[in-house]
């Protein structure tokens, strides 16, 4: 009965702990592995104009849910203007707009995204008619039409028929109709225009979009031109020049179709300027901004919204449940008999100051000397409390020894035993030495190892690196923590080692 | 092949975690505790429900006592010193004579001086043997003289028989010897040598040290079952009036045989340990097990003890 309930109590625990981790790693991009790090680029378009003196406005185009990234932040500086986004089906605007303006200009759009291929949706909208054969002027008409026969009967659909066609373009050694048709450059913007035309000779419905290619530290980037055409559902981007599908990885699309990217009224054309950067950002930095762009308030009641100091004890805090859980499995599992219940994970919260081996060749050390010191101590017959206070006194003295000594011999690490927490040795000094004088060295070496045994247990747990970055990152695990004590806390099991205590009752059993 | 566990379950062994789970924690209340923590507490009940106990010569509870330490043990040549609080034996200084020059000499022979027994008690005072840590008082009382039937198996120290009272009935129970190994101390852990008793005669039939079977005292070399315990019924009998003074539902008894007074109760123990299965080569838990089920307890002790006998003597038919 008892035992059931403490099933299902746990059971609830768990499920809430994984399905909030399964929230925060599946919708917010929180990393289940430490130090996992993503590309943010930072892109900064500068709008340059001289105003007319009266009222000014500037309509610019911006990226709208570039596909392949997810944006993490965005932002307009333009000192007095005011300022508005319009978006429509396949573009969002930025708009620009003072009462007077006089002089040179600046406006500023800045934008940090990343990489995020599981939001691409596919582009549908808007879902154009087919275009009418255009009327192309000699003798370029009469090489398109060559083209497009050569093409058609080497392909099946749109697709086919589109890399087909830019295949013939690209080719190095092209034919004369191909020359000619090349002629206006190849891969630039009217060349891409004229792309359009071309396929609008085959009705098939094709636009222009404007990419960013992304690269880092670019001063001064331009968008260059891609192709989509549509196959009836939904449009399919192309390489222009290389003839590839898809957008490139390295590309981000910042607007479709061919008006012009911005429009000043006002004033004089603008000029425009990209300037991409790269920084490499913690996932855990990036679903923070994520969470604050898509308005969760869930980042803000994390362990993230402290002050860094605080977040740095807590990382250190949230681990000590693991090594109780540690104790709590040696002791009831295995049965290995410790200097008090939570001594051991003292002793390694405080391995975490010196590092591990450091920290057992100190111990042992220190507990040795100490040992020796508190026994002769116990000649003097001095009462407990003054004889505590003695130990701690003398542990705090054997330390900065320790120390001194270890910068002569240029050990630096003996250093961090200054941190070392002194209370703690000084607590095991003093009841080693009373399990000593009570039940024999014997006793004191089988606690003095389990409790060192344990200590380095708990330290291992402790300091996993990724143990403790899912603890910090998702403190709810601690609830898993707590539904395997409360289990363990019902195992009514054997010991591992009382099977081997119980061994001779067995052998005995067996005798025939 | 069966697996350890498995083997262990069928013989009906049990574990410290299935002790506490299943016997200490449903049966032992917490404000209980006190009853056999403090062995003042205990002597006093014990004294109210006529359970005979070693003889109180002092208690002492603040350091300035101390100061007339010399008069209180001016008229007693052998005593104990133990913390009212303490376990598993811890914190027992044993006075076994004075020497010619009003020194006290130990059970082990060495010789101490007031000042060093002083020392101890204050050591005892300010909580170093007790539970908790928490402040302590001394207990000074009569030094038991071990009934000759044990001189054979004992090497100093005093033997104690323990009996495991499991609803006010005694069920189980083993006698602990002290060797040279644990120092004359009857604490198995330090290498005392545990044998069983069967509950129904009251004679030693198998021997433990260390967990490992023994035949003969290591120390001695004479034979270690087939010892009958004298006045056995009336031990039983002692161990089952216990529950009386301290609803323990699972209670560890420690009873000494003195020479001159017979039986007497030595301490009560809330969480007795386990390696009595070890000495007695059998598994608590199916008699355990039994002893829950039955439906009323008698009231009176002598009549407890014969249900113990007859649960025992069942488990024995059923050759288990």
């Amino acid at each position: 009965m008892k035992n059931q309930r403490i099933n299902v109590v746990a059971l609830i625990l768990i499920a809430i702990a994984l399905s909030a981790v399964y929230y925060k790693h599946e919708k917010l991009g929180l990393p289940l592995k430490p130090a996992e790090q993503s590309e943010v680029w930072t892109v900064e378009a500068k709008l340059q104009f001289k105003a007319n003196g009266g009222p000014a406005k500037a309509n610019f185009y911006i990226p709208r849910d570039p596909p392949g990234f997810i944006k993490l932040n965005e932002d307009y500086i333009s000192s007095n203007y005011g300022l508005a986004t319009e978006k429509d089906e396949v573009n969002r605007e930025a708009l620009w707009a003072v009462r007077r303006a006089k002089g040179k200009q600046v406006l500023y759009y800045r934008m940090e995204f990343t990489r995020d291929n599981s939001s691409t949706k596919p582009r549908t909208a808007p879902k154009p008619s087919y275009p009418q054969v255009p009327d192309y002027e000699e003798p370029l008409g009469s090489a398109v039409r060559a083209l497009l026969k050569e093409v058609r009967s080497h392909s099946a659909d749109v697709i086919t028929f589109t890399r087909e066609l830019l295949l013939e373009l690209n080719d190095p050694k092209p034919d004369q109709n191909i020359s000619l048709i090349n002629k206006t450059g190849h891969g630039s913007v009217e060349w891409v225009r004229q792309l359009v035309d071309i396929l609008a000779g085959a009705r098939i419905p094709a636009r222009i979009v404007y990419v960013l290619p992304l690269q880092d530290l670019v001063k001064h980037g331009t968008l260059i031109p891609w192709i989509e055409v549509h196959n009836d559902f939904e449009w399919i981007a192309f390489d222009p020049v290389s003839g590839r599908q898809g957008f490139r990885e390295d590309v981000l699309v910042w607007r479709t179709g061919d008006d012009p990217l911005v429009t000043i009224s006002g004033g004089q054309p603008a000029e425009v300027d990209f300037s991409i950067s790269r920084h490499a950002l913690s996932q855990v930095s990036i679903a923070e901004q994520w969470a604050r762009q898509t308005e969760s308030r869930l980042m803000d009641f994390s362990l993230f919204a402290l002050p860094v100091q605080t977040q740095n004890v807590y990382r250190i805090i949230l681990m000590v449940p693991l090594g109780a859980l540690v104790i709590v499995m040696l002791r009831n599992l295995v049965g290995l008999a410790t200097f008090g219940t939570f001594m051991p994970v003292l002793i390694a919260l405080a391995f975490r100051e010196t590092s591990l081996v450091w920290g057992i060749i100190m111990f042992t050390m220190l507990v040795i000397v100490g040992l020796a010191l508190r026994l002769y101590l116990e000649k003097l017959k001095l009462l407990l409390v003054p004889r505590l206070a003695a130990v701690l006194t003398i542990v705090i003295m054997l330390i900065a020894v320790f120390s001194i000594i270890s910068v002569q011999l240029e050990l630096e690490r003996g250093l961090s035993v200054a941190l070392f927490p002194v209370v703690i040795l000084a607590m095991t000094i003093e009841r080693m030495s009373i399990v000593l004088e009570e039940n024999g060295s014997h006793e004191a070496f089988k606690l003095g190892t389990g409790s060192m045994v344990a200590a380095i247990l708990g330290y291992l747990v402790m300091t996993d690196e990724w143990l403790g970055h899912i603890i910090f990152v998702f403190p709810e695990t601690l609830l898993i923590v707590l539904a395997i004590t409360l289990i363990l806390g019902r195992y009514t099991g054997y010991r591992l080692l009382e099977l081997w205590r119980f061994r001779g009752l067995i052998k005995e059993a067996d005798k025939p | 092949m069966k697996m350890p566990w498995t083997r262990l379950r069928e013989l009906g062994i049990v574990g410290m975690n299935q002790r506490n789970a299943e016997f200490i924690m449903p049966y032992n209340e917490r404000r209980f505790y006190p009853l056999v923590d403090n062995k003042i507490i205990t002597k006093q009940r014990a004294q109210e429900h006529h359970i005979p106990v070693p003889k109180l010569y002092g208690h002492i509870e603040l350091e300035h006592q101390t100061a007339h330490l010399a008069s209180l043990l001016a008229n007693h040549n052998e005593f104990v010193i133990k913390p009212a609080n303490g376990s598993g034996g811890n914190g027992i200084m044993v006075i076994a004579g004075k020497t010619s020059n009003g020194h006290f000499r130990k059970a082990n022979d060495s010789v101490v001086h007031l000042d060093e027994i002083k020392h101890h008690i204050s050591n005892i005072l300010s909580g170093m043997y007790s539970l908790g840590g928490d402040n302590d008082s001394a207990i000074i009382e009569y030094r038991v003289q071990f009934d000759p039937c044990f001189e054979d198996v004992c090497f100093k120290g005093v033997p104690d028989v323990r009996l495991i009272v499991f609803r006010g009935i005694p069920l189980f129970g083993m006698i602990r010897l002290p060797t040279r190994q644990s120092d004359g101390r009857a604490n198995l852990h330090q290498g005392a040598v545990g044998a069983g008793i069967d509950i129904c005669s009251g004679i030693t039939n198998f021997g433990v040290m260390h967990s490992r079977p023994v035949t003969q005292h290591p120390d001695t070399g004479c034979a270690i079952s087939g010892i009958q315990i004298p006045q056995w019924d009336r031990i039983l009998e002692m161990a089952a009036n216990c529950y009386d003074l301290a609803p323990l539902g699972y209670l560890g008894v420690d009873i000494v045989l003195d020479k001159q007074l017979g039986p007497m109760m030595l301490e009560l123990n809330a969480r007795p340990g386990l390696a009595i299965q070890i000495a007695n080569g059998q598994g608590l838990e199916p008699i355990l097990k039994y002893a829950q089920l039955l439906g009323s307890i008698p009231a009176s002790a002598a009549k407890r003890v014969k249900v113990g006998k007859n649960i025992r003597r069942k488990f024995s038919k059923e050759g288990l």
